[in-house]
């Protein structure tokens, strides 16, 4: 049996643990050098932190993450530096390209682990060199022992938020504020249900704590106005606060991210259907509780099949592979499933109270001002979306998201609308008077990633 | 931009050019890293005329930190590990 796993991060790791331990050597690939995933990513060689100082409480988790990663990869067909730029579900193929060489891998059973990426709300100045997605703050970081800038502001929202600017802080740079657009109370609201999630509400609660101590100024409830700047980059972070006043402060870097959105684009060209799921506003990828999906053979864990975290996706992994064993009809332990089962229904709990807690600030996306640059890949503004889906548009209006990409290229450029694309969905529902859910989904591409002509041709 | 090297900041040196400018560096950086810590400033310009970019997500995603490597082709300069001598030009 022919079975790929792609991802090596929390998700991918567990679900190869199982599948090994069940006796089978797939073909596991990462586009990354070393595994380990966003949240786990190692530093290069040559860096030489110890993992207390790179992954903080979770160092832990990381350390055994590795270790099981670095004892699989002799007992599979390990293929790090590779990009899956397709998968075709009727001929069962992944097209995959390593260092330039394009490789056609069939595979009779996929466990996607695919991962995410910021979500992000555009803001005046946000395409300036020194504005990076929070994600991209905590990864300079982590694996290069590089802060953004010496004087830095984070703006946005969600556990990123506080996370990064302790690390930052903690590392030396000047933390000059920490701007969560989310109110205290909606904070407050959600407690009870945080409660279930113990530890990673404590280390919340911990960093905020920290960086109060240190005078490090924390606002909530406040709305974005502009990241300003000057040929050499950022300048200063100006915001409103809860009660309306303005307010600025100079920094050289600046941080922004709304939560997390699944790099699902896989997934879509495999042809899962997805759903829009309220909770985390996010469209994610339709599967059961073990990971299973409509199209055969097709199996989604971690964070792109939908935000879970970290904790989940290992527990989601070692789920989806038990789900690929017992449908393969090899023998599972029925106790071991219930457990992992059990596992996840909590986490799902506590999940939902979190993204309560942090919901995606619909208002901000679609308060974006007809000036402020939209899609950064096709230099489109946000007024030029919402000019497309009126009705006098000489195109007739874009009913739907599709429709409005075409006529505007959102989300046709590079990136494929991974990083405009929760704004301009929201853009589009409000000037067409409806939620984002009725609007759709902007669909997935091959190449999921821009690769080089040569390769592209060379595939059917 | 100038990325701020906080930790690990004592590795070898290493030399690279951007555009024919000498570019000291560090065993293990990223061609990200090396250019926007080496005083590079910015790595490529929008095609839109909307100004300088520097990268943006630094999980090779957005696809806005592109730059030429001499011998090599167009690749993401933050899923790139710079090298000893390499020729870049902005992408």
């Amino acid at each position: 049996m022919k079975v790929a796993v792609v991802g090596a991060g929390p998700a991918g790791v567990r679900a190869v643990e199982r599948l090994v331990a069940a006796g089978l050597s797939p073909v596991w690939i990462d586009e990354a050098p070393d595994g380990g995933g966003r949240i786990y990513q190692r530093p290069p060689p040559g860096l030489a932190r110890d993992a207390r100082t790179l992954y903080g409480f979770e160092a832990r988790r990381a350390t055994a993450l590795h270790a099981t990663l670095d004892a699989l990869k002799p007992k599979v067909d390990w293929r790090p530096d590779t990009l899956v730029w397709h998968i075709r579900p009727e001929a069962r193929t992944l097209h995959t390209l390593s260092r330039g060489r394009q490789v056609e891998l069939a595979y009779d059973a996929a466990i996607l682990c695919t991962g995410a990426m910021d979500r992000v709300i555009p803001l005046p100045g946000w395409t300036r060199p020194g504005v990076t997605t929070l994600g991209a703050a905590q990864i300079a970081l982590k694996t290069q022992g590089c802060g953004i800038g010496q004087r830095v502001a984070f703006i946005g929202t969600g556990p990123l938020l506080v996370l990064v600017a302790y690390q930052y802080a903690k590392a030396g740079a000047e933390v000059v504020a920490v701007l969560d657009t989310t109110s205290f109370a909606t904070k407050l609201r959600a407690a009870p249900g945080l409660m279930l999630g113990g530890a990673t509400f404590a280390k919340g609660l911990y960093y905020t704590a920290w960086l109060r101590r240190r005078g490090i100024r924390i606002a909530e409830g406040v709305t974005p106005i502009a990241i300003d700047g000057d040929e050499s980059g950022v300048t200063a972070i100006a915001w409103r606060d809860a009660a309306g006043r303005e307010h600025r402060a100079a920094c050289d870097a600046a941080g922004i991210g709304w939560g997390l959105k699944p790099e699902a684009q896989l997934a879509d060209l495999a042809r899962v259907p997805f759903r829009h799921d309220p909770v985390q506003a996010n469209w994610v990828p339709v599967r059961d509780g073990a990971g299973r999906t409509p199209v055969a053979g097709i199996y989604l864990a971690g964070d792109g099949a939908g935000i879970g975290g970290a904790e989940v996706a290992e527990i989601a992994g070692a789920r989806a592979a038990l789900a690929l064993l017992a449908d393969a009809g090899k023998r599972i332990d029925p106790i071991e499933t219930v457990t992992l089962d059990r596992r996840l229904a909590t986490q799902a709990r506590f999940r939902a109270a979190l993204e309560r807690a942090f919901p995606f600030p619909a208002h901000l996306a679609r308060g974006i001002a007809d000036d402020t640059l939209l899609c950064r890949c096709e230099g489109l503004h946000a007024g030029e979306l919402r000019t497309a889906a009126r009705a006098e548009a000489a195109t007739g209006p874009a009913s739907e998201v599709n429709r409005a990409k075409s006529f505007t290229r959102i989300g046709m450029g590079r990136c494929q609308g991974r990083v405009c694309g929760a704004a301009a969905a929201e853009i589009l529902a409000a000037e067409l008077g409806c939620g984002v859910a009725a609007i759709g989904r902007l669909r997935g591409q091959p190449p999921v990633k821009p690769i080089p002509i040569p390769a592209a041709v060379s595939a059917p | 931009m100038r990325l701020v090297r906080l930790r690990d900041a004592s590795r070898p040196r290493i030399t690279l050019t951007l555009e024919g400018q000498a570019i000291e560096a560090q065993q293990g950086d990223t061609l990200l890293t090396a250019l926007l810590a080496g005083n590079a400033g910015h790595l490529r310009d929008s095609e839109f005329g909307d100004g300088h970019r520097a990268g943006f997500c630094l999980m090779g995603a957005c696809q806005d930190c592109w730059v030429v490597v001499e011998g090599v082709g167009r690749v993401r300069a933050c899923a790139t590990l710079a090298a000893q001598g390499m020729e870049v030009r902005r992408g």
